[in-house]
């Protein structure tokens, strides 16, 4: 079974409140000298793939579109244990929307082959997008399987835990098949053991650009993004947090409540 | 001039909260730019419901009944959806965003060869078209976005739109489709649906959220939340790392792909403030926090806040809010 796996690589959302700023000429999140890391649902996608590779043999692919830089993503990957990777790069590709970015990643899943299952997060870590898979699954004609925490695979066909609002469905589906996917307590992503790091950063990685990837440009880039952000602000925060004190827990916990009903909340 | 299509659904002919919601903002857009307001109902909502809409605004109502409909398969409902929408000229697509919506809503956009907004959280209607609003960066800023190409399809976030009223009388006009895909659009089957244990009130309406997060360090404490909750008339709810180490279920997850919650009072127990469970409670009027760590995250946003062990806060405060709110 060839599995691919669509990482994307982001600034840390972690950092701190006063390290974030916004350029206000792109209106994008500044970068800065603040560390890089992969969209924390690409790296579930990238557990349960391996997961997948223990269970059933066969081989997984990571697919990283972005700047020269997001090598580094596919080296991490590689150090989960993902056996092979490849960089999407190019000028052209800049500033795609996310169906320049699905289209991208559809032309370098044809120049690969077609895998049995193509993963992606189902949330991008920073736009907050949750669109990079079905887009996929459309670029590419397949069925799609959405934010789902868990596959099995079995005679040509995958059956997925797809969370839904009050609990989740049990999905039948044809492979080939792109699946979205959610986190939860049986997709944690592994540590890299540091031989797989090691061998990771000697592993020749190659790097596919327009060329490479047949890209028309009218669909990258840009000129092709079919949404405007006319404007981004930062919601004012009103005041800062009032602390409870107190000499003991016991205090402290009996004046918060006190306080909660002087403000008529409870 | 913008047109809108909304997805509508109901239960035994009364419209849900989502479908009240996206009227709401489809009739302002109708306000602001003319227009007309046009819903889809989907084959399983009871007749009756089209006659509701236009109470509520829809000016008309496509109605496709197909058994291929039968379950709300996403491959369906996109191939009818892109009919519809065809049919009634659309250049906005409101659909909620729910587990059905944020499938259906890019799929639908590349199928009609459109743009699609996520989880958006307000939408105005202005002379020139539609800007529409949502998070960006796990809730630390907001974005107003235009569309460049049409028709645009928005996902909508539950609870933030202000929902249509009622102007009993109003009629419109009522379209029935004939569908034009068969059965074989759709490739995937739902073998089994597991509805998880929902006890009291329902996280996403609660007007009290107590919630728990990896500072509880197991599921034992959860319990001490849950009696919490039930003193305040509320529903519990946890971070994802709680989630994600089996502790709790994983629908009472709060946060970006969690629940949307926006309760009047927010109680954060052990959870630090990642950018993506913030994103979850920005409705929230009254946040508190209880954490050991003065630094997390969680302060920053929080209204009232405790720096303290849980285990040495909670009996107290349980304590005291029975007192207050028996007395």
């Amino acid at each position: 079974m060839h599995i691919v796996v669509c990482i994307k690589q982001i600034i840390d959302p972690e950092i701190p409140t006063d390290q974030f700023k916004l350029d206000p000429a792109t209106k994008r999140q500044v970068r800065g000298s603040l560390s890089l890391v992969i969209s924390a649902y690409d790296q579930n996608a990238l557990e349960v793939a391996l997961q997948l590779r223990e269970k059933a043999g066969g081989k997984i692919t990571t697919l990283c579109l972005g700047e020269a830089g997001a090598m580094s993503a596919i080296k991490s990957a590689l150090g989960m244990g993902v056996d092979d990777g490849v960089l999407l790069s190019d000028p052209s590709l800049q500033d795609s929307d996310s169906f320049g970015v699905a289209y991208g990643l559809a032309q370098g899943i044809r120049k690969i082959g077609t895998p049995d299952l193509i993963l992606a997060g189902c949330v991008s870590g920073d736009t907050g997008n949750k669109v990079v898979g079905p887009l996929l699954a459309e670029e590419l004609g397949l069925p799609c399987v959405t934010f789902a925490s868990r596959i099995e695979v079995a005679d040509g066909k995958a059956v997925v835990r797809r969370i839904v609002e009050d609990g989740y469905e049990r999905v039948e589906a044809p492979l080939p098949l792109v699946v979205s996917i959610v986190s939860d307590d049986t997709n944690i992503p592994r540590y890299s053991k540091l031989k797989d790091i090691m061998a990771a950063a000697k592993k020749q990685v190659p790097t596919w650009k327009a060329a490479d990837l047949a890209l028309d440009p009218a669909r990258v880039g840009a000129a092709a993004a079919r949404l405007r952000i006319t404007d981004v602000y930062v919601p004012k925060r009103e005041s800062r947090c009032e602390l409870l004190d107190g000499d003991t827990p016991d205090e402290k916990a009996a004046r918060l409540a006190l306080r909660l009903r002087e403000l008529k909340v409870i | 001039m913008t047109e809108v299509l909304v997805l509508a659904d109901g239960q035994g002919g009364v419209p849900s909260q989502n479908t009240l919601e996206l009227l709401g903002a489809a009739g302002q857009v109708r306000d602001a730019t003319g227009g007309k307001v046009q819903a889809a109902v989907l084959e399983g909502a009871a007749t009756g419901l089209s006659t509701r809409l236009f109470a509520y605004g829809a000016d008309r109502v496509f109605r496709a009944e197909h058994s291929l409909l039968h379950g709300r398969p996403p491959d369906a409902v996109v191939a009818v959806l892109a009919q519809i929408a065809g049919q009634a000229e659309a250049q906005v697509v409101l659909l909620p965003d729910d587990s059905l919506g944020r499938e259906v809503a890019p799929r639908l956009a590349h199928r009609l060869a459109g743009g699609v907004v996520s989880e958006v959280i307000a939408i105005e209607g202005e002379g020139a078209g539609v800007v529409f609003h949502r998070q960006m960066y796990g809730g630390r800023t907001i974005a107003a976005i235009r569309a460049q190409r049409f028709p645009v399809v928005a996902s909508v976030k539950p609870r933030m739109l202000a929902p249509a009223l009622e102007q009993s009388g109003r009629r419109g006009e009522e379209v029935p489709v004939t569908v034009s895909q068969d059965a074989s659009v759709v490739r995937t089957k739902v073998l089994e649906r597991v509805a998880e244990e929902v006890r009291g009130v329902k996280l996403e309406n609660a007007r009290v959220v107590v919630s728990g997060g990896r500072g509880l360090k197991g599921s034992e404490p959860f319990k001490q939340l849950e009696e919490l909750a039930q003193i305040l008339k509320g529903a519990v709810g946890a971070s994802r790392a709680a989630t994600d180490a089996g502790w709790v279920p994983a629908s009472w997850q709060v946060g970006q792909t969690g629940k949307t919650v926006s309760p009047d009072l927010y109680i954060a127990v052990g959870i630090s403030g990642a950018t993506q469970h913030l994103a979850g409670i920005t409705g929230a009027k009254t946040i508190v926090a209880i954490n050991t760590d003065p630094d997390a995250p969680i302060f920053k946003v929080a209204h009232l806040g405790v720096v303290g062990d849980f285990k040495a806060v909670l009996p107290k405060f349980i304590e005291k809010c029975r007192e207050l709110t028996q007395a």
